[in-house]
């Protein structure tokens, strides 16, 4: 770039869309000497957002905004630059601004296609492009007034997620494509046949083969019906295009720039147009004859002009294309060239909907490209080889048999596509920053954070480099036990043992000790031994679990009472004040909506609780690994947005899993509508309310780790619902670490969400009725541990402070007051700085 | 801490404090002893311990209600609170070198109780 130097230039960027986003961030990054001044100018009236993401916007209510800029950078929204004056170096705006520049960035993206036939402007035809676009589908499809069919024209990638997204909505959906099956682009016509067949089976209908006329209006001038040219037609209250993306390249024609003949901005290797100072980046470029319309190749443009415009020689080279859809339950992938004139090895399971091709060299060697339909497991390693040599024929690639790869991986091989990041790129990660977990390398990589297809590969490499550095990761619980938590949970069920004793002398060594004994302690309740405070048992527990209270800094205890899904009467209510102020406990309000009572001593425990079973509170178990809250919004029946009953359905499920013991404490929570007041998607199971049922998330976590939960299942029925959840609690209990919680548990699961749905939903292990009759014998024993501790004179006899003086509180334990209510003072105050492993 | 206090000074006065049997296996009980909160651990085997209840890394007197268990063969006793293993026969913090807690000699008698001594 000619105009670098000293002093400070102009960079002005046109089109605020992922492109330009990643572009600004990028150059913020490395221009640490700040010599350029960035203005970001964009016709949308919001600022970037993962548009890849966008359906989740209409499913889920997702916030897709990236992270805003640093504030140096000046972004203007919702003004389009309308005109470029190359002599000048200014750009102006649909407002009349006019904003100089000295080197200028067009990502502008690519607009939706609209093929010129009849009827394309009627009310209810629609695109899929931006937020704006999907809530007047939104909001259009939710004023019409009974359920209806909507059809939309591109059974392409998009087009099939649109159509999916239309369904949500509520709609009988059609697909139409011209082209005789779907998918044209990356599928051959097998793959096309068995793709088919699983659209069809989500109850969509595909119209293919068959070129469309036109739309006809019905007598309210909006659009009712789509027609063939075989004289057939659909009635169709929405229509929606999705056939095809044109670069929009408008700008620059009306400056001068040279396009291709298809459209597409002209640059070069450097993503430079004809104009030295003006570059062209993303979906609106055609460098190397090509316009991509997938968002790895436009952030590597993307960070291709950053390193430019500070005098870097970066080039883009070209870009894998393969693509994997990203329709819940229909696995679809194409990589490499699947068209590629040369051998092909086809492998077709018309029971089971599968559908695979491989394309290789002459001799069988290379892998050039390839088509998978109905199980796409094997798609990021396959994706991995393009253009090497396959490890081993390619009937074995095609079974799986290049699973085990990861560590012997090409280092130049680029393992995340979306974000150009090769296995020596991650490799080297590992080693640099010692890094041992997924969710690090992810962090410091970039690998896996966008279209998330690649996470298995980059667990595997993690895995290997971990393996080749000696930190063989011991799976031993403890110096007492050589076995992980989910082997001892086998054990234990398998066996039948029921005693601590019994485990350890069979299977371990020693005497245990607060990390194995708690363990095992949750092992043997979450198989339904009885009360926790049984015999041996009582011993093994930690002392929240022994004195059923949470032990606080001053060695009292806090107390909570069980309010199932937040919903509490006024009379109970009162009990708790009372209760609370005749023993003199601070109260606060937890976040898992009930009520903590602080400050009790433990032999103050039994009497707190006498006077809280009496009054119908049982257990909240705040205490235990276990069912903390159903947290849960008002509900359909007061909130005018609800559009179910949350709140019986919190109480529900907070009834039906209360007393459950686990590897680590379980919160969840149910929201009403979309607008997901409940926060369920920071729990490990949260529930949304649609129109028409229920969708459910797993593995969600706030705290110091926050997690989104994972869009699991939709529109479910109560009993369906329920089902899924119990089998993914008894089945995180099973498989789960020592003190893991469900989300770390499903970033360390082989296959992640996709697999969790093949155990819970078609029941691969065949494990389910195993997982259903577990969680039914956990419903049918539950009992209230406060009562059944009340009732029992040996139970109580550890509530006492001092065996020889059980009438004597505690004189080390003092309050002051603040603000109306008491805090502990701690009499002699720690002498030790206290050192946290 | 100082280091005399790992090592009980003779005393014959024994203070009664409970009978064997209150004494959860594998668990320990707090009792008052001239206004010190002693810790009184019942081991696996039957063997008895005795510590200051008082956790030096908290502040708070809650030792008693630690786990028990062994470590390369030592019986121990975790805190409650921030989880420090000490040596239920010496006191010895096992992971800090720096900290020990007091020790006392505890005993069953004959008549099926506990005492313990105080210096
Ligand atoms: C529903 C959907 C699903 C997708 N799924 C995937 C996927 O799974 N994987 C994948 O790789 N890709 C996917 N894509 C494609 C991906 O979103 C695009 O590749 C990416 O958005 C390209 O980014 P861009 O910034 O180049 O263009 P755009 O996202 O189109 O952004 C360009 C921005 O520039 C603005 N603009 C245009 N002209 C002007 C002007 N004159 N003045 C000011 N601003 C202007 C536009 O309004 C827009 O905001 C998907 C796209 C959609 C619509």
């Amino acid at each position: 770039m000619n105009v670098a130097g000293d002093g400070f230039h102009r960079l002005v960027v046109i089109g605020h869309g992922p492109t330009g986003h990643r572009l600004v961030e990028a150059l913020r990054e490395r221009d640490t000497g700040r010599r350029w001044q960035v203005t970001v100018i964009g016709e949308e009236t919001r600022s970037a957002y993962d548009r890849v993401a966008l359906t989740s916007h209409l499913t889920e209510g997702a916030d897709l905004a990236y992270p805003a800029h640093d504030p140096e950078v000046t972004l203007l929204t919702g003004d389009p630059v309308t005109g470029i004056d190359r002599a000048e170096r200014v750009v102006t705006t649909g407002s009349g601004r006019r904003v100089g520049y000295d080197a200028l960035v067009l990502a502008t993206g690519s607009s939706p296609f609209v093929p010129p036939v009849p009827g394309r402007d009627l009310p209810g035809v629609f695109v899929y492009r931006t937020i704006d676009d999907l809530e007047a589908l939104r909001a259009y499809s939710a004023a019409l007034a009974e359920p209806v069919s909507g059809t939309v024209v591109g059974g392409g990638l998009l087009g099939l997620e649109a159509a999916r997204a239309l369904q949500g909505l509520g709609l009988d959906t059609h697909v139409v494509e011209v082209a005789p099956w779907l998918m044209p682009r990356q599928l051959d016509e097998g793959g096309g046949a068995m793709l088919r067949r699983h659209i069809e089976a989500l109850d969509m209908q595909v119209h293919a083969g068959t070129p469309m006329a036109g739309l006809a209006a019905g007598d309210d001038g909006r659009v009712a019906r789509v027609e063939f040219g075989d004289g057939s037609a659909i009635d169709s209250r929405v229509v929606v295009f999705s056939a095809g993306i044109r670069p929009r390249d408008e700008l620059a024609r009306g400056c001068g720039l040279p396009v291709g003949e298809r459209g597409g901005i002209v640059v070069d290797e450097g993503c430079r147009t004809a104009d030295p100072a003006i570059y062209a980046v993303g979906e609106c470029a055609l460098v190397g004859g090509q316009v991509y319309g997938l968002v790895g190749p436009c952030f590597s443009m993307a960070e291709v002009v950053a390193d430019r415009l500070l005098d870097g020689g970066a080039t883009f080279a070209g870009a894998d294309t393969s693509t994997k859809l990203k329709l819940m339950g229909v696995d679809v992938a194409s990589f490499g060239d699947p068209f590629a004139a040369a051998l092909d090895v086809t492998y077709t399971d018309p029971v089971a909907g599968v559908y695979k091709r491989l394309v290789v060299s002459d001799d069988a060697r290379t892998l050039l490209g390839g088509v998978l339909v109905g199980d796409a497991d094997s798609y990021p390693t396959l994706r991995a080889y393009i253009g090497g040599q396959l490890p081993g024929t390619p009937e074995q690639a095609l079974f799986g048999g290049t699973e085990a790869a990861g560590g012997d991986l090409p280092g130049s091989t680029v393992i995340c596509s979306c974000n150009n990041v090769s296995a020596d790129t991650i490799r080297c990660a590992i080693r640099d920053d010692s890094l041992t977990e997924l969710a690090e390398v992810k962090g410091c990589t970039r690998a896996g954070t966008t279209c998330g297809s690649c996470v298995p590969l980059v667990k595997k490499i993690l895995d290997a480099e971990l393996t080749a550095a000696g930190i063989e990761v011991s799976k031993a619980l403890c110096e007492h036990f050589p076995h992980s938590r989910s082997e001892l949970f086998d054990i234990v069920r398998v066996r039948g043992i029921t005693t601590f004793t019994q485990l350890i002398t069979e299977h371990g060594q020693g005497r245990g000790c607060d990390i194995c004994k708690p363990a095992v302690a949750s092992i043997l309740a979450s198989l339904g031994n009885g009360h926790i405070l049984d015999g041996e048992q009582a011993a093994l527990q930690d002392t929240n679990d022994h004195f059923l209270a949470n032990m606080q800094k001053n060695g009292t205890y806090s107390v909570v009472p069980r309010i199932p899904g937040g919903e509490i009467t006024p009379d109970r209510l009162i009990v708790i004040g009372e209760v609370a102020r005749d023993f003199g406990l601070y109260t606060k309000i937890t976040g898992g909506q009930r009520i903590d009572l602080f400050g009790a001593r433990v032999d103050q425990l039994p009497a707190i609780w006498k006077r809280l079973v009496d009054a119908g509170f049982e257990s909240g178990h705040a205490y235990g690994k276990a069912l903390r809250t159903v947290k849960s919004c008002v509900g359909s029946t007061w909130c005018r947005y609800g559009v179910q009953d949350s709140v019986a359905m919190a109480i529900r499920l907070e009834l039906r899993y209360r007393g459950l013991r686990a590897p680590h404490k379980l919160k969840s929570a149910v929201s009403g509508c979309a607008r997901e007041c409940a926060e369920a998607q920071s729990k490990d199971f949260g529930i949304i309310a649609t129109e028409r049922g229920w969708n459910l998330y797993l593995s969600g976590n706030g705290g110091m780790r926050p997690r989104h939960a994972d869009l699991f299942a939709t529109d479910l029925d109560d009993q369906t619902l329920i089902r899924y959840i119990d089998r993914f609690l008894m089945f995180y209990i099973r498989t789960a670490d020592r003190l893991q919680r469900t989300a770390s548990w499903l970033e360390s699961l082989d296959g992640g969400i996709d697999y969790l749905r093949e155990v819970i939903v078609d029941d691969r292990l065949g494990l389910c009725a195993e997982l259903d009759a577990a969680m039914d014998r956990h419903v049918a024993a539950y009992s209230d541990e406060w009562r059944d501790t009340l009732e029992d004179p040996d139970k109580l006899r550890r509530f006492v402070s001092f065996v020889n003086a059980p009438d004597t509180p505690d004189p080390s334990i003092r309050f002051e007051p603040e603000r109306d209510q008491i805090k502990p003072v701690l009499l002699a105050g720690p002498e030790l700085e206290v050192v946290t492993r | 801490m100082t280091a005399e206090l790992t090592v009980p000074t003779r005393s014959d006065r024994w203070t009664d404090v409970c009978g064997f049997v209150d004494l959860m296996p594998e668990r320990g009980a707090c009792a008052l002893v001239d206004g010190v909160q002693v810790a009184i651990f019942r081991t696996f085997d039957g063997e008895l311990y005795a510590l200051s209840n008082f956790d030096p890394f908290s502040g708070a007197y809650v030792l008693a209600r630690g786990i028990l268990g062994t470590r390369n063969g030592a019986p121990t006793v975790a805190s409650p609170m921030y989880k420090q293993v000490f040596d239920l026969r010496t006191g010895q913090c096992l992971d800090d070198e720096q900290v020990v807690v007091p020790t006392y000699p505890v005993r069953h008698n004959s008549a099926g109780r506990v005492e313990v001594s105080l210096p």
